[in-house]
């Protein structure tokens, strides 16, 4: 055995690793093949890694995954696309191989490759290797087989078409469900590069076998499949051949069908145009519309506005709008809120007279619908997106009560959940009338019993700060954030310190100096160490907001004062504040160049003659902990000036 | 006894003859007086699609394979030898394949459980390129694993050569490890100016392997956990190949083979207020075709058909099928003993067989007014039922099974009987055998004539714990409820039957 040069050491080891039984380090080198390549060079790349690349098959799943990527971008390594076909012989194993993820890497790296091969290398690699797959022993080969289909086709010759739809359509009724899974999804790829002549006679023979399938699971595949094909056909044949077997689809005894129908359907109306849709896909629609299968509605539901777009506003209104209708009072609450995300945007769609003419009925349902507590989110949503389209006074009239009463409902996720949609309900009755409501609403979760309610209620603060404005804030909710600071459970106290630093973010730093510092720095000699702590955590939350100079002035002497607390707990914690503290002093930006000088020299002070002697203090505390975090602190201030 | 239940007792000329068994094999036999290890008990038992290979599980987390030895033998010129009209002796005939740890004990700290590691089920999947797919189940956990031969590599001829360059021994392969992490680690030391020659360096070579031996590898590829929070009783796989449901006293999930972190719940019986809990389901299986379908039992004697296209969530059954019990006989136990153990389908899909307590029933699918055929099991210990409510044996989960032709149906009892009923029409077979070397000993028990002494069996039949659990019936049978046949699998497409009788592994064939 040789020893390497020195500088080939790396590559060397790189190469030994293929092998190695840590399969890190396979992965590694698997990663870093295109290297071992450029040093092996192309001749020996293809007469040797490749072939040892083949047999390398019973590796880890990992490592092969790796591989199909690699080899998938590898034909600048083995010289050029005239080598192209050397790649072919691994990804095929890889093809094999029972890990789906793998072989869908496989076929993927084979496509990529086979699309830019020539094609006669293709007629004369490519093929072969399709048709051996699509004849292989085991589903895994034959599965793989059906994704390469659409590359190896267009290049063949006339002869070579025939027996590859042929095989195409044997595929699709391959014993095995998984063969004929992955043939029907394939299927719509491979349309697209098949001749118009033979689309309308094989391709749909192939199509409607895949509609009787026994299986659900390849009739929704095969759903996909026909709205792609739908697009590729002339839309009179569309009408002809598609448009009867979707409907039919659309009655299919497997809701998941029929999902998939709900999904895919708007795209068929768009290739066939007006006229069919009207007759054929607008009722088809409307009976998805009204499934017994919520999760059909589901679907259906998410594609109204879509749907609604491609029709014209009398179709919409006069079949559509109806649905909409029993949509928004329907016993699922997931199908009203698929509903609301989307019905915003039938509003341009029907035009406003028929907002207004929608109202009525709307309000009705939702009215009866409300007192429902288990669906009350979803209603709020309705209510508040359905109104915003169909604001007039009458609106107002009927929507007041509804939220005043939520407002009041005994269940805090009601109260909680119109508070949350605040934005929306402000736009639609505006805060004034509400305002006399929410206060003791909000006081009340505040204080709820469940520390889940009250994190949720701090949580929307900054939004209701947003909503009602500072006065409103000042004279009621300032008390409240600064309770929670000392509730008795952490996770309070700590969303309370982030909820004020997103206020201070809000009303900005002036406000903030008047109304959160002050409260908090009292706070700071609290008889009790974890609220200490909470003030420890608030300070460097709000340092960033506030700035260096209200750092350095009012925030940093409470610190400092803090590293002399009786408990470790506070002290560890001064010297991690101390540290995340020091990049702000150090903030040099908005300084006039006059200042710089000063204001540099007051920093080196700031760092220097307080932060430094602080933590050196703290580096020689008697608890291990405490030094740990202050020589970190000490660590990360002496990299900051060897940086700068 | 009776003879084959509710069927007519005379034979119509049709009616296959009964079948004569004989015993095969016998895997862990125990020799006399041998102490039975808790962790040896055998807990489940499935024949593969093909009947090539055999699995089973114990209550030690172990799932151990077998594989079919007579085909193989004449593997190559197997069919040249049905052309000359082979004798036809043989009959399936199985080896130790391997065996590998599934599960092990685990402890639950949220709700301070302890896990067992016990095998509950197992369940074989569609094999691939030569290797074998099974999915094990505990009683919280689902375990998708390959075994697959592992070629033994040897690799040889590197170009960093570790035993000149870094000394010898075990030191070397960790030496090499770590300097070449700090390598690699560092961006590899190849610099981005590094410059290859066109030619590449000559000096570099590729490792060789050369492999000699083969080895079995059993690998987990997948955990499907935190699905369930009462005990998994069953798992089927569907017929699509990529979908599997598991099954505990509430509920039901569907998982995809390929995704382990999330699971569907398609069926939840559990009521909103546990006190009002009158029924849990018992078991669970897809049907072996329509891939839409699936059948589970409950604790009430009940079976519902469900049918996974008419809605995402399955409450709500297709298909109810329930004996009434005649409101005469009704006692303490009737509850009890119409509690359905196991279910499955027929191969052909068209029949479900359910045992419980006291009987086996087959149903046909397309009449759910009752079902087809009924066969007495333990009608024997009626009188006894108190009895086996104190020692708990009432509660015993008997498994039941079909043969591949749908022809015949057998299922387990106790002092290690099993019974094999024909169900086609007219047949009015029913043997009693016991899981040991001569399996028909017992036979002239099934009769009415008196046994023979106990004392002239082999030590086959423990009576360690005492004869408190020896039952003696009418006619003189003992039934020991120490020694149940809970487990037993018929070979899918011959008439051979595996079956576990504490740690030892059973083999018949007719």
């Amino acid at each position: 055995m040789s020893t390497v040069e020195e500088p080939l050491y790396p590559i060397a080891l790189l190469i030994d690793e293929l092998k190695n039984d840590d399969i890190q380090l396979r992965l590694n080198s698997i990663r870093r093949l295109s290297t071992i390549a450029r040093a092996l060079g192309e001749e020996r790349t293809r007469k040797e890694l490749i072939p040892f690349l083949s047999e390398n098959n019973d590796d880890d799943d990992e490592v092969l995954l790796a591989m199909a990527e690699e080899l998938g971008v590898f034909i600048p390594y083995v010289g050029g696309v005239e080598h192209a076909r050397v790649l072919l012989a691994p990804l095929e194993t890889l093809c094999t191989v029972e890990e789906t993820c793998v072989r869908d890497k496989a076929v993927k790296s084979l496509c990529r490759i086979g699309s830019q091969m020539k094609e006669n290398d293709l007629v004369d690699w490519f093929v072969p290797l399709v048709k051996r797959l699509a004849a292989g022993e085991w589903f895994t080969a034959r599965v793989s087989a059906c994704g390469l289909f659409h590359i190896a086709y267009p290049s063949a010759p006339e002869m070579l078409k025939t027996e590859l739809r042929s095989i195409y359509s044997q595929l699709c009724q391959d014993d095995m469900p998984m063969v004929r899974r992955s043939a029907a999804s394939n299927l719509g790829k491979f349309a697209a590069t098949v001749e118009n002549a033979h689309l309308k006679a094989e391709i749909m023979q192939i199509f409607n076998n895949l509609t009787q399938d026994d299986q659900d699971s390849i009739r929704l595949l095969a759903v996909e499949g026909f709205a792609a094909l739908g697009k590729l056909l002339e839309p009179q044949d569309c009408v002809a051949h598609i448009i009867p077997v979707i409907v039919n689809f659309s009655q299919d005894k497997s809701w998941r069908v029929r999902y998939m129908v709900a999904n895919q359907l708007y795209e068929l109306c768009e290739a066939v145009g007006p006229q069919p849709t009207r007759t054929v896909l607008v009722p088809a629609y409307v009976r998805l519309l009204r499934d017994n299968e919520a999760e059909v509605r589901i679907a259906a539901a998410g594609k109204v506005t879509k749907f609604s777009q491609i029709l014209s506003p009398e179709l919409a209104t006069h079949h559509i709008l109806p649905c909409v209708k029993e949509l928004s009072s329907d016993s699922s609450q997931h199908v009203r809120s698929a509903l609301a995300s989307v019905i915003m945007g039938m509003a341009p769609v029907l035009g406003k007279d028929k907002r207004v003419q929608a109202r009525g009925t709307n309000i009705n349902y939702l009215l009866w619908d409300w007192t429902d507590r288990r669906s009350f989110h979803s209603v709020v949503v309705v209510i508040t997106v359905v109104s915003m389209f169909m604001l007039d006074d009458a609106t107002i009239e009927q929507l007041l009560p509804i939220y005043l009463s939520l407002l009041k409902d005994e269940f805090p996720d009601v109260r909680l959940n119109i508070i949350s949609k605040l934005d929306q309900v402000n736009q639609v009755v505006g805060i004034d009338l509400l305002s006399q409501s929410l206060l003791p609403a909000i006081v009340e979760l505040a204080e709820d019993r469940h520390w889940r309610v009250r994190l949720a209620i701090i949580e929307y603060i900054p939004l209701l700060a947003s909503q009602l404005g500072v006065g409103f804030f000042d004279d009621k909710l300032g008390i409240l954030c600064m309770q929670w600071l000392q509730d008795k459970v952490y996770s309070i106290r700590d969303a309370a310190a982030n909820n004020l630093m997103r206020l201070a973010e809000e009303f900005g730093r002036d406000w903030a100096m008047e109304h959160i510092i002050p409260q908090v720095l009292e706070m700071a000699n609290s008889p009790h160490y974890l609220y200490r702590m909470t003030i420890l955590r608030s300070i460097s939350i709000l340092a960033p907001v506030m700035g260096s100079e209200i750092t350095c002035s009012k925030l940093l002497p409470v610190v400092v004062n803090a590293s002399k607390d009786r408990v470790a707990n506070i002290k560890f914690n001064v010297a991690k504040v101390l540290q995340s503290l020091v990049p702000i002093v150090d903030k040099s930006v908005s300084i006039p160049i006059s200042n710089i000088l000063d204001h540099l020299f007051q920093l080196v002070r700031v760092a220097e003659k307080t932060i430094y002697p602080c933590l050196v203090e703290l580096s020689e505390d008697s608890d291990v902990d405490v030094r740990y975090f202050a020589n970190q602190g000490l660590q990360s201030i002496n990299h900051a000036t060897m940086s700068s | 006894m009776s003879n084959g239940g509710a069927k007519a007792a005379v034979a119509s000329v049709g009616a296959p003859q009964p079948l004569d068994w004989k015993f095969s094999q016998v895997f862990g036999e125990r020799t006399a007086g041998e102490e039975v290890q808790e962790v040896d008990i055998i807990s489940a038992i499935e024949f593969d699609g093909t009947g090539d290979h055999l699995a089973t599980g114990d209550r030690g987390g172990r799932v151990v394979l077998f594989e079919r030895t007579d085909t193989r033998d004449y593997a190559g010129h197997w069919r040249d030898l049905e052309k000359m009209d082979y004798p036809m002796n043989r009959h399936p005939e199985f080896r130790y394949k391997t065996e590998f740890q599934s599960h092990e004990p685990e402890f639950d700290y949220l709700k301070s459980l302890e896990i067992e590691e016990k095998i509950n089920k197992i369940r074989w999947c569609q094999s691939a390129n030569g290797a074998l797919f099974l999915l094990s189940t505990n009683d919280k956990t689902i375990k998708f694993w390959k075994v697959q031969e592992k070629k033994v590599k040897k690799v040889c001829d590197m170009n960093v050569d570790s035993s000149t360059a870094m000394g010898n021994g075990p030191i070397v392969d960790s030496s090499i490890s770590t300097s070449s992490k700090q390598f690699i680690g560092n961006g590899g030391c190849i610099r981005n100016d590094f410059s290859f020659p066109t030619g590449g360096f000559p000096s570099l070579r590729l490792p060789v392997v050369t492999s000699l031996e083969t080895n079995l590898m059993a690998r987990c590829r997948r955990i499907y956990a935190h699905a369930h929070d009462y005990h998994i009783n069953s798992i089927s796989n569907n017929s699509d190949g990529e979908t599997f449901i598991s099954a505990d006293d509430l509920r039901i999930n569907l998982w995809n083979l390929e995704i382990s972190n999330q699971s569907f719940n398609i069926v939840d019986v559990k009521p909103a207020n546990m006190e009002d809990l009158t029924e849990v389901i018992t078991s669970a299986e897809f049907h072996p075709k329509h891939c839409n379908m699936l059948a589970y039992s409950s604790s009430k004697g009940s079976i519902r058909l469900i049918d996974m296209r008419q809605s995402a969530l399955c409450d709500t059954h297709s298909k109810l099928f329930e004996e009434q019990d005649d409101p005469g006989t009704r006692s303490f136990f009737t509850e009890i003993i119409a509690s359905i153990s196991d279910i499955k389908f027929a191969k052909d899909g068209r029949h479900i067989l359910s045992r419980d307590y006291m009987t086996l029933k087959l149903w046909d699918i397309n009449m759910d007014s009752g079902p087809v055929a009924t066969f007495q099991v333990h009608e024997h210990l009626r009188p006894k039922l108190c009895d086996l409510y104190e020692n708990d044996s009432i509660f015993d989960k008997f498994e039941c099974c079909l043969s591949g032709d749908g022809l015949r149906v057998a299922t387990g009892s106790y002092s290690n009987l099993f019974r094999v009923f024909g169900c086609s029409e007219g047949s009015t077979e029913a043997t009693t055998l016991e899981a040991s070397k001569n399996p028909t000993r017992r036979q002239g028990q099934t009769s009415s004539r008196p046994c023979r002494s106990l004392g002239s069996l082999s030590g086959v039949v423990r009576r360690v714990k005492g004869a408190d659990n020896l039952g003696v019936d009418a006619n003189g049978n003992t039934s020991d409820f120490t020694t149940k046949l809970l487990h037993l699998a018929w070979h899918p497409t011959e008439n051979s039957i595996a079956c576990a009788a504490s740690n030892s592994l059973y083999m018949y064939y007719a």
